[in-house]
């Protein structure tokens, strides 16, 4: 077993495509459930609309990648306001069922035979990502160090990525130390006492929806032009329990907690898998109990194993604050 | 800006003096006239399916005055309350407020136009601190706007001052020491305490309380009934719901029975006690309504502990039936 390699990719999946990705989901997410208590269950489909926005608009329209960028948040608007307006003046029960069937009808549309000259139905999209890469300032090469070494294209995405990661959490951080996110709290905790202070409930509820949607969307576009295919399956209801799992691990309603989060799960993640497959290789797992192609389900049950774990000795996520969770009970 | 001005210790008292003469020469009925009414109501109609738990023909309720709203349990009064501010619909009726009308209008317009209101069941933000509780009371920041909120400087100035007056408020409450604490972990009283103490970071011309002194230990009552006294003082309008009759006749200006949905008795305290609706509709509730000494009131309790003695003997008659 290589004990080297193995600790060498876990630490690259750190900052890897996937933790940029749900990072940025994450972060979204946060906005409506970590800050503003909103059971958003559709974040997957968020994540859709912009991958798809690209992909559509480049490989289907034949428009510039910019265009898609455009149509992507224009659309995820669109979604949220489609899913808030009937449902967020009733109880908070109401978005979660709606958020979760919306997004499995957004899954369900980009594969299906009927819409399948806009989204490429089942196998999805590819072959829209050059606009992006034919922006890359990098010249062809190998850059970083150590684990973190990675090809110009790998290089430029993530940089794009983890600018967005950086700028999307200082904007959480800018608005949720204002009077705006001081709101946004204490529609968490009871939006009846918020309303008879006189705040818009609604109105602030409908603006976290939104902005969670468009950091979702910003992290559609990460994944699409990160991977340069995009593939209906990927944006199942497991997607946003991921994200959600994400977000708990670091701590919901702390500005960084969902980067640490994405980061933890994707190490976590690519130790299991690298231990397993190793062990497996050197015969110390017996072939009855385990084989290689059973490494990617096992590795999540360990994954689900450690966040019950988690969940049962630090509730309160990494970052979180213990002393808030026990005010819960009252 | 009513919350501001200090009465005086010398004028203690002198609004209370011009409530109790502006409202000596209001006829004791339902519904009664009153000289200068800030909120009127008029065939105000709430249904739960076949209950009507609010019928309200007619109502006013006199500006600068502590009015208590007494009645039985389910008598409907958090449902009054509750329409008044916007948080229930009615099915029928109107009512305003200061002269504008004020039905159907969502609840946060209704405290926006300056009547702010306490909940039976307090709703202490607990997650937020004392200080970001009081904080959120504040109308008119700048910094609730989406668009501002990421520019610190629009705001922190008006921040500046809203955390002053919310320390000075949190003073007068006694809960100044709390201020970095997480509302949640406040006992039950000092969360009275901070609902009121928040809904009056707003400066509001109207405040209803709806039980506030529920689970108050008796030293913080007292202390809680000389806040109330102090908001008339200061121009403020108090309408509170209560169960404990001492407190009712302390405080209050005038009091409006409710019984089943309906008014069925105004006046003030001393005489709204002796009237013979009001004991028929907590005897028809079969409440047992907590007394004061005056003959009148010693004369129902007399009546309600007869009425209790022989329910308590018709149960032992049953229960003894059912043994046997
Ligand atoms: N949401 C509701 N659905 C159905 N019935 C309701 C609802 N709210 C109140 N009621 C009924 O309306 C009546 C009046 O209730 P309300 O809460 O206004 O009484 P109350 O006077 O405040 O009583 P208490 O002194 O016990 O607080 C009760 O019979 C109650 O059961
Ligand atoms: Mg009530």
């Amino acid at each position: 077993m290589d004990i080297g390699s193995i600790l060498s990719n876990a630490l690259a999946a750190a900052i890897g495509l996937d933790t940029i990705i749900y990072a940025l989901a994450a972060l979204g997410l946060n906005i409506q459930f970590g800050y503003a208590g909103l059971l958003n269950f559709g974040q997957a489909a968020f994540v859709a609309i912009g991958s798809y926005g690209i992909a559509s608009m480049v490989t289907i329209a034949g428009l510039p990648f910019g265009v898609g960028i455009v149509v992507g948040l224009l659309a995820s608007v669109l979604f949220a306001l489609l899913l808030g307006i009937p449902t967020l003046r009733l109880r908070a029960d109401y978005l979660a069922i709606a958020t979760i069937a919306a997004s499995e009808v957004v899954r369900l549309l980009a594969r299906s035979n009927s819409l399948g000259a806009y989204t490429g139905g089942s196998n999805g999209l590819t072959g829209f990502a050059e606009g992006f890469y034919d922006l890359n300032p990098f010249p062809a090469g190998t850059y970083g160090f150590g684990p973190f070494q990675n090809n110009e294209r790998t290089t430029w995405i993530f940089l794009v990525g983890w600018v967005l990661v950086a700028l999307v959490a200082l904007a959480t951080w800018a608005i949720m130390r204002s009077p705006w996110g001081r709101v946004l709290k204490g529609i968490r905790e009871d939006e009846d006492a918020v309303r008879a202070l006189g705040k818009n409930v609604y109105a602030y509820k409908m603006q976290a929806l939104v902005l969670g949607g468009l950091v979702g969307t910003l992290s559609g576009f990460v994944f699409s032009l990160g991977r340069a295919a995009v593939q209906p399956d990927n944006y199942a209801t497991a997607f946003t329990f991921f994200t959600y799992t994400v977000l708990l691990l670091g701590g919901a309603a702390r500005v960084l907690g969902p980067v640490v989060g994405a980061a933890i799960f994707w190490v976590v993640l690519s130790l299991t898998d690298g231990l397993l497959r190793g062990a497996i290789a050197a015969g110390w797992v017996p072939d009855g109990l385990m084989t290689t192609t059973q490494v990617g389900q096992v590795r999540f049950m360990l994954v689900g194993l450690a966040l019950m774990l988690l969940m049962i000795y630090r509730p309160q996520g990494i970052f979180g604050d213990r002393r808030e969770l026990a005010l819960d009970g009252r | 800006m009513a919350g501001d001005t200090h009465a005086p210790a010398a004028a203690e008292g002198t609004r209370k003096q011009a409530a109790t003469r502006a409202l000596a020469d209001v006829p004791r009925v339902p519904g009664a006239k009153k000289p200068d009414p800030v909120i009127v109501a008029d065939g105000v109609v709430r249904r739960f399916g076949g209950l009507t738990a609010v019928s309200v023909e007619h109502v006013e309720i006199q500006r600068g005055a502590i009015t208590a709203l007494i009645g039985p349990n389910g008598a409907g009064k958090t449902t009054f309350f509750n329409l008044l501010t916007g948080f229930d619909r009615p099915d029928e009726g109107q009512w305003s407020f200061d002269g504008t009308d004020l039905a159907r209008v969502p609840a946060h317009k209704v405290a926006r136009r300056g009547m702010v209101r306490t909940f039976q069941l307090t709703k202490a933000l607990s997650r937020l601190t004392v200080l970001q509780n009081m904080l959120l009371g504040a109308s008119g920041q700048k910094g609730e706007s989406l668009l501002r909120a990421a520019f610190a400087g629009i705001w922190r100035s008006q921040e500046k001052a809203n955390t002053e007056r919310a320390l000075e408020l949190l003073g007068r409450f006694k809960l100044d020491t709390k201020a970095s604490d997480f509302a949640g972990s406040l006992s039950g009283g000092q969360r009275k305490l901070l609902e009121m103490a928040r809904a009056l970071m707003s400066d509001p011309q109207v405040v209803m309380l709806d039980e506030p002194m529920a689970g108050v230990n008796p030293a913080l009552t007292q202390s809680l009934l000389g806040h109330v006294k102090d908001l008339r003082e200061q121009g403020m309008t108090v309408l509170f719901v209560e169960h404990d009759m001492d407190m009712v006749r302390d405080i209050s200006d005038w009091v409006v029975v409710m019984a089943q949905g309906k008014v069925v008795a105004e006046g003030p305290p001393d005489s709204v006690m002796a009237d013979p609706a009001v004991i028929e509709a907590y005897l028809g509730g079969h409440h047992d309504v907590s007394l004061s000494d005056d003959s009148a009131a010693a004369e129902l309790e007399k009546t309600v502990e007869a009425e209790v003695e022989a329910e308590i003997a018709a149960d032992e008659h049953e229960k003894g039936r059912h043994q046997s």
